[in-house]
């Protein structure tokens, strides 16, 4: 108790000091925190682009970036067709633009594709896409941004296309994004005959190990990858995760070197409190246990006003239109695990050099000169 | 009052002990020996500069010196590791400034010599108990240090270190800090708990009258020591 006093007797006679320090790891926790999710949202919502209905993604064998690869059209027949499969469907992927939305995410799809089959249908008629040729379906943030309706065309590049249907998607990619039927996307991309990867549905998950071997017999320019898998590997997520953890490290760094520079302050002004302490038989280890001590208690405190910073932002962020879709609010646990742990090593590493000297200060110095 | 120990009987020596500062260019020791019998009360007088305080700081293992043996109980101080241990539980400290931290409460400042020693709190309360009665402080143990007045913080810095019942009391002009009335209670008040604690008392003093009350008096000049 008397020790835990000692600790929180400094942090509350400097008061300012402290909440800077505390703000400091908030605002660090914070960023961290509100990058990482947002990232590790906008990658989930990719990996459920591709996991639709779906527990296997087959695509070009050491593409950097799928919207480079190339499945051909009777590879993905020949796979729906066999026996282990229980449905197949290409998916283009591509990048188109209209006035003053110069990125727009397409995809090119078939009708009986889950994107289309199963989900919710605001306005328009699942058969009409099946129908048009031409006619594409439109994101419900796209139609807004777009000022399309179903019956209105919508310029696509040099091209216009018929709006037979309006999608409520609870993903950001779909929600702003164009779909289109598979021939009239891979003939605007140039790419006819191909698609980008085929999401495959097995009838039975104990033939997983098979299908991937079939694909790699088959068709060796192919990998089939289970998404699990395919997220792991996937060098875009790894690199958009990574870029995430660094960015927010940064951020903990910052927020480190103001906990050391509240640490280094409180001990240069207590130097002769230590002496004391050491006169009346404190060990080095006690007195560093008094400054580690502080420092947890602020990175603690600032861990959990950062993190209620952040989830404040996040919580805010999702009602933002624009962003609509793209932030998934629900914090992994392991990144919550990571965040803490990361800023409570943080701390401690900002305390260590203000221990080390407060364990040098020679008692017989400091009261002398005091 | 004459005090004659025998060598066996000796808690604190210190032999040949030499102390210099800013690399050795002023030196403020030059061979000083020194003994202190167990119960024994000891006056360290001399002008200011000539090596009180370090004698005190080098006795209690604050400070190591250049050369020279200091034995505590019979066990050198150097190489013992010695300094903590002593600090916890042989040597207690009493300084001109009563050095107490002004945040903390009378209570709290005295139960610091035992969370460092790591005595259980019940015993360290019961030993804070009676010494608050010894001193007069048991109705201020949950005041803060600055509600306090100077003779009752230099009690509270006496009750402290007593507080792990030490062998030695290493006291630094403990009262030159107080007015003449205050002066004289709590150095009456010292030298009463060190006589019922049979702690040994060596104390840095310029007041010759106080000197005169204590058993020994021992007389420094220019880094050496002098039986008066």
């Amino acid at each position: 108790m008397l020790f835990l006093k000692l600790i929180l007797t400094n942090l509350l006679r400097h008061r300012v000091r402290t909440l800077i320090g505390i703000a400091g790891i908030a605002f660090s926790v914070a960023a961290m925190l509100t990058v990482v999710t947002i990232l590790q949202g906008a990658i989930g919502m990719f990996e459920r682009i591709l996991s639709n209905d779906s527990e296997f993604i087959v695509f070009e064998r050491n593409v950097s970036d799928l919207f480079f690869s190339n499945v051909p059209g009777d590879a993905v027949d020949q796979i729906a067709s066999w026996s282990m499969v229980q449905h197949a469907h290409p998916v283009l992927f591509g990048i188109v633009s209209s006035p003053d939305h110069p990125i727009i995410t397409c995809f090119g799809v078939n009708a009986g594709d889950a994107r289309i089959h199963d989900t919710e249908w605001l306005a328009g008629r699942r058969d009409d896409f099946a129908k048009n040729p031409r006619g594409v379906a439109l994101g419900e943030r796209a139609a807004e941004f777009l000022k399309a309706r179903v019956g209105s065309e919508v310029p696509i590049g040099r091209e216009t296309f018929p709006v037979v249907g309006v999608l409520k998607t609870a993903n950001g990619f779909e929600d702003g994004g164009v779909f289109m039927p598979l021939a009239a996307a891979q003939h605007f991309f140039h790419k006819e005959g191909v698609s980008s990867v085929a999401t495959v549905k097995l009838k039975s998950k104990e033939d997983k190990a098979a299908f991937k071997r079939a694909v790699e017999e088959k068709f060796p320019n192919l990998i089939a990858l289970e998404n699990e898998e395919f997220s792991r590997s996937y060098s875009q997520f790894r690199i958009l995760k990574a870029t995430a953890w660094a960015v927010g490290c940064c951020g903990l760094l910052l927020g480190g070197l103001g906990v050391a520079n509240t640490m280094i302050m409180s001990v240069f002004t207590r130097i002769r409190e230590i002496a004391i302490l050491r006169v009346n038989g404190f060990s080095g280890a006690q007195i560093a246990g008094i400054i580690f001590g502080e420092s947890a208690l602020v990175s603690a405190a600032g861990a959990l006003a950062g993190l209620l910073l952040g989830a404040s932002v996040i919580a805010t962020l999702q009602f933002v239109p624009m962003l609509h879709g793209y932030v998934d609010a629900h914090v992994q646990p392991v990144v919550l695990l990571a965040v803490m742990a990361l800023a409570c090593l943080t701390g401690l590493a900002g305390a260590f050099y203000p221990a080390i000297y407060a364990i040098r200060i020679r008692a017989v110095d400091a009261l002398r000169f005091e | 009052m004459s005090f004659r120990p025998s060598n066996d009987d000796q808690v604190l020596r210190a032999t040949g002990v030499w102390k210099s500062y800013d690399n050795q260019t002023v030196t403020v020791l030059s061979g000083v020996d020194f003994h202190a019998s167990g119960g024994e009360t000891i006056a360290l007088c001399g002008p200011s500069g000539c090596g009180k305080s370090t004698l005190l700081h080098l006795l209690g293992g604050l400070d190591e010196p250049d050369r020279g043996e200091i034995f505590v109980n019979h066990q050198p101080l150097a190489g013992n590791g010695g300094g903590l241990s002593l600090l916890r539980h042989e040597v207690g400290f009493v300084f001109q400034l009563h050095h107490l931290i002004p945040d903390l409460t009378l209570e709290e400042n005295c139960l610091i010599p035992t969370l460092a020693a790591g005595v259980s709190r019940r015993a360290a309360r019961d030993r804070l108990g009676q010494l608050a009665e010894k001193t007069g402080l048991a109705h201020r143990l949950n005041h803060r240090i600055q509600k306090l007045s100077g003779g009752e913080r230099q009690r509270t810095a006496l009750c402290r270190a007593l507080m792990n019942q030490p062998r030695i009391l290493l006291a630094d002009e403990p009262t030159g800090a107080l007015d003449e009335r205050t002066r004289s209670q709590v150095f009456q008040l010292l030298l009463e708990l060190v006589a019922t604690e049979g702690v040994t008392l060596v104390m840095a003093t310029h007041d010759r009258a106080l000197a005169e009350l204590c058993q020994r008096t021992v007389v420094m000049k220019d880094g050496k020591v002098y039986e008066s």
